[in-house]
């Protein structure tokens, strides 16, 4: 039982993650129709926009101490951040601080390389065949990771989380199971608040605001909102921009988890297009679904007691539900007809 | 007078075609003359080329830089340039600027960490640019993989950062050498360690990278902490670069275990033990132990990546710059006045390995592959930071000192994380060739 509840809460802190991306995925081909395959790189880019604040914050005066030499005979450099030495202890704070204040940092950037992504190279291929869209977004990815590598390195860099939260609850001794069992880091309950409350937040302006009854109009029938004389482009435009910052947020809170590297939007990209296949191409609330769906599933897939019985299972378990689920389902679990099926 | 005497047809340009597709098809390797002399790619002007075959690109390419610098430092020290590096404490004093009376140039190709992108880069740098040595690694499978090329190709093959046992041991090949150690040293150096820190009942949980060398690292170090009564409780192989390993840490924690061994590398082990230490496995109590993590293999690089998360963590490592003998001091004198910071154990096996090929050609008097095997076979050399070593005939294996390390816990700059505890003697690593099985068979030089 206890085991099972762990990975339970696993798969969801994953399937969030999934979910995120799958939905900026979601709304990007509900809205524009086209296949992003550059998804991926926009939540790296978003994890080194968390990177980046960090080291603004780390910024450093230099002095050196003449008494003490290197082990290459260089006099010993002392480093002090420059918060730490103008703001004293509120710099120490920004600096335990800087993964969720790096949000304020990645918000308008994430709109601005959502806008000139869209502006710049998205719009011209909005007639062209999936295949191109994918040949294109693909190669913007690797661009986008070889940009950073040159600039950040290949090794991981780690992201502490705040203090208050770097350590991990130990949920089973609540629920009476013996302590130590079923523990649980803080800091991924924080991730999978965080997840529920972009994606309520994404549901709530598309349901509740006049630009998202705009938009949502403008996915079921583009041509007709036009003849209304309404800028839908315009719209679709923002909405990139939109999918682009969850994408970025997702990115940014998962520094933490995972030590960002310029390859991981690559390693979350592909599972994130099984996502939102399985939850139907264009579903929003498909999207989530799936997302968390397969994360549980993965997460299962992994166990000691499973992988005994179905070697190899852990590896290839999104695939093969995927398949079943196309094969039953072929729309996906929530997906409109006449998506992807003209 | 009309310059074309035929009229072009189809016929003419299809023939005209297929035979500069032939002359350009035929591997250069039958048209360079590189098989002229007695061995492949013998120098006949003032050069020697060395083929530097490092990860530029992928996951270990910041590793391959560091090894690239050594290299490049190497290739200075040989050709009389700089302060001399290890050359001033080797205990070999044959090299007085060049080898043989040539100068050292190199060529340089990108493994990708890939074994087929590393293939063809070693094969471009043999048959294009005439390159009588490789060197170079990061990954095992790699060096495994350019060994064999280089055996096939009649060239020596100076393997850089490979830690699997098979690289000397069941994949061994009489052009390859290996100065770096392998699992079967970290598990006989770690392991005494490891008694006298946490005792002799423990109940070990092993996480895995599923390639070659996590199996020979699982196998190495399970044999050794099983010898002094550990109990293994599970072993689970993981897929290389992962990424989220939490689904196969948190089996851990009703696992019964109170160690996590994570035999990983690289990007894998600083989201292994990142994510171990957040699940909270070093505040651990398991039957009133304290749960402890053990990382086999160690390098500053990978330490630098898992921050704080490394405190207190037991590894080991082929070389530190920490250390203070007078060759160590030398290189990274050398190393840190050229590129201002220490150099990683990887930079350091690198240059080692360049300074001993150059040796063995100098003392064998020729580049000729099987001259210079034979130099390296069995010569005891000193002063490159090891301590007294031995490259061993039977498997040409260095004996050495191994390092054991831990995770520093006031570390005193960015370079500063690990510390050594224990500088394990030569003989305690040393084990019976056969032991890894494989043939070295025979020696090729092209010819």
């Amino acid at each position: 039982m206890d085991v099972i509840l762990l990975q339970l809460l696993n798969g969801l802190d994953k399937g969030g993650a999934y979910a995120l991306i799958a939905l900026g995925l979601t709304l990007i081909f509900g809205t524009l129709g086209v296949v992003n395959f550059a998804h991926g790189a926009l939540f790296m880019l978003g994890a080194f926009c968390a990177v980046t604040f960090n080291k603004l914050l780390s910024l450093e005066v230099v002095t050196t101490d003449p008494t003490q030499t290197t082990a290459w005979g260089s006099p010993m450099e002392i480093r002090t951040p420059y918060v730490e030495a103008f703001l004293g202890d509120f710099g120490t704070w920004m600096l335990n601080y800087s993964v969720p204040m790096s949000i304020l940092l990645a918000i308008p950037v994430m709109l601005l390389v959502g806008f000139i992504m869209e502006r710049g190279l998205i719009k011209h291929f909005y007639k062209r065949a999936h295949a191109d869209q994918i040949l294109v977004t693909f190669g913007l990815a690797i661009v986008l990771q070889e940009v950073i590598k040159a600039i950040y390195g290949a090794n991981p860099i780690p992201q502490p989380a705040p203090e208050l939260v770097r350590g991990a609850a130990d949920i089973g001794a609540a629920f009476g199971f013996d302590p130590g069992v079923i523990v649980y880091p803080y800091w991924r309950m924080v991730y999978l608040a965080f997840a529920g409350l972009v994606i309520g937040a994404v549901f709530a302006f598309l349901q509740f605001t006049t630009f998202g009854m705009v938009v949502r109009a403008g996915m079921a029938d583009r041509d007709t909102v036009g003849l209304l004389g309404i800028n839908i482009e315009r719209r679709f435009t923002v909405v990139f921009a939109i999918a682009a910052v969850v994408a970025g947020l997702a990115g940014v809170m998962y520094t933490p988890i995972l030590p960002p590297d310029y390859h991981m939007g690559m390693d979350f990209l592909v599972l994130s297009f099984v996502v939102v296949v399985v939850g139907g191409m264009g579903s929003l609330p498909g999207a989530v679904l799936a997302g968390f769906l397969l994360g549980i599933l993965q997460s299962f897939a992994s166990m000691n007691e499973v992988k005994a019985i179905l070697p190899g299972i852990d590896q290839i378990i999104i695939y093969l539900v995927a398949v079943v689920i196309l094969l039953v389902r072929p729309r996906g679990l929530m997906g409109r007809k006449g998506v992807m099926e003209s | 007078m009309s310059l074309i005497r035929k009229p072009l047809n189809r016929r003419s340009i299809l023939r005209a075609g297929a035979m500069g597709g032939a002359a350009l098809a035929t591997p250069t390797i039958f048209t360079s003359g590189a098989w002229s002399a007695g061995y492949l790619n013998e120098p006949t002007g003032a050069e020697v080329v060395l083929g530097f075959n490092v990860p530029q690109t992928g996951a270990y390419a910041d590793e391959g830089a560091d090894e690239l610098r050594a290299y490049q430092l190497a290739v200075k020290h040989l050709n009389g340039e700089g302060d001399g590096g290890l050359l001033n404490t080797f205990s070999s004093k044959v090299l007085q600027g060049g080898v043989n009376g040539k100068k050292v140039a190199y060529v340089t190709g990108d493994t990708q960490t890939k074994s087929d992108a590393a293939r063809a880069s070693a094969k471009r740098m043999i048959e294009k640019d005439g390159a009588v040595m490789i060197t170079g690694g990061s990954s095992s499978g790699v060096a495994i993989a350019v060994q064999s090329l280089c055996q096939e190709a009649g060239v020596i093959f100076m393997a850089g950062l490979t830690h699997s046992n098979d690289t000397t041991g069941k994949d061994k090949r009489k052009n390859g050498f290996r100065h770096f150690f392998n699992t079967e040293m970290s598990g006989a150096a770690l392991a005494p360690v490891l008694k006298n820190n946490y005792g002799t009942d423990r109940k070990a949980y092993h996480l895995t990278a599923d390639y070659t060398w996590g199996w020979s690292q699982e196998e190495s170090i399970k044999k050794y902490t099983e010898d002094m009564g550990w109990e293994t409780t599970a072993a689970v192989r993981t897929p290389l670069g992962a990424g989220d390993f939490s689904q196969y840490i948190t089996p851990v924690l009703n696992s019964g275990a109170d160690v996590l061994v994570l035999n990983h590398y690289g990007k894998d082990m600083v989201n292994s033990l990142t994510q171990a230490v957040q699940f909270g496995l070093r505040d651990k109590q398991v039957d009133g132990k304290d749960f402890v993590i053990v990382v086999p293999l160690y390098s500053r690089l990978m330490a630098q990546g898992a921050g704080e998360n490394v405190k207190g963590i037991f590894g080991s490592t082929n070389w530190h710059w920490s250390l203070q003998d007078e060759g160590s001091k030398a290189f990274v004198k050398s190393f840190g006045q050229e590129y201002g910071f220490p150099p990683s154990q990887a930079a350091h096996t690198c240059y080692v390995q360049t300074l001993l090929y150059a040796d063995a050609a100098q003392r064998a008097g020729t580049f000729d592959p099987c001259a210079i095997a034979a130099a390296l076979e069995g010569f005891e050399f000193d002063g490159m930071g090891n301590g007294p070593t031995l490259y061993r005939a039977d498997d040409h294996q260095c004996f050495k000192d191994v390092l054991v390390v831990k995770g520093k816990e006031n570390p005193t700059s960015q370079f500063d994380l690990l510390e050594v505890v224990e500088v394990t003697p030569r003989s305690q690593v040393e084990y019976p060739a056969e032991m890894l099985g494989g043939e070295l068979g025979t020696c090729n030089n092209g010819a």
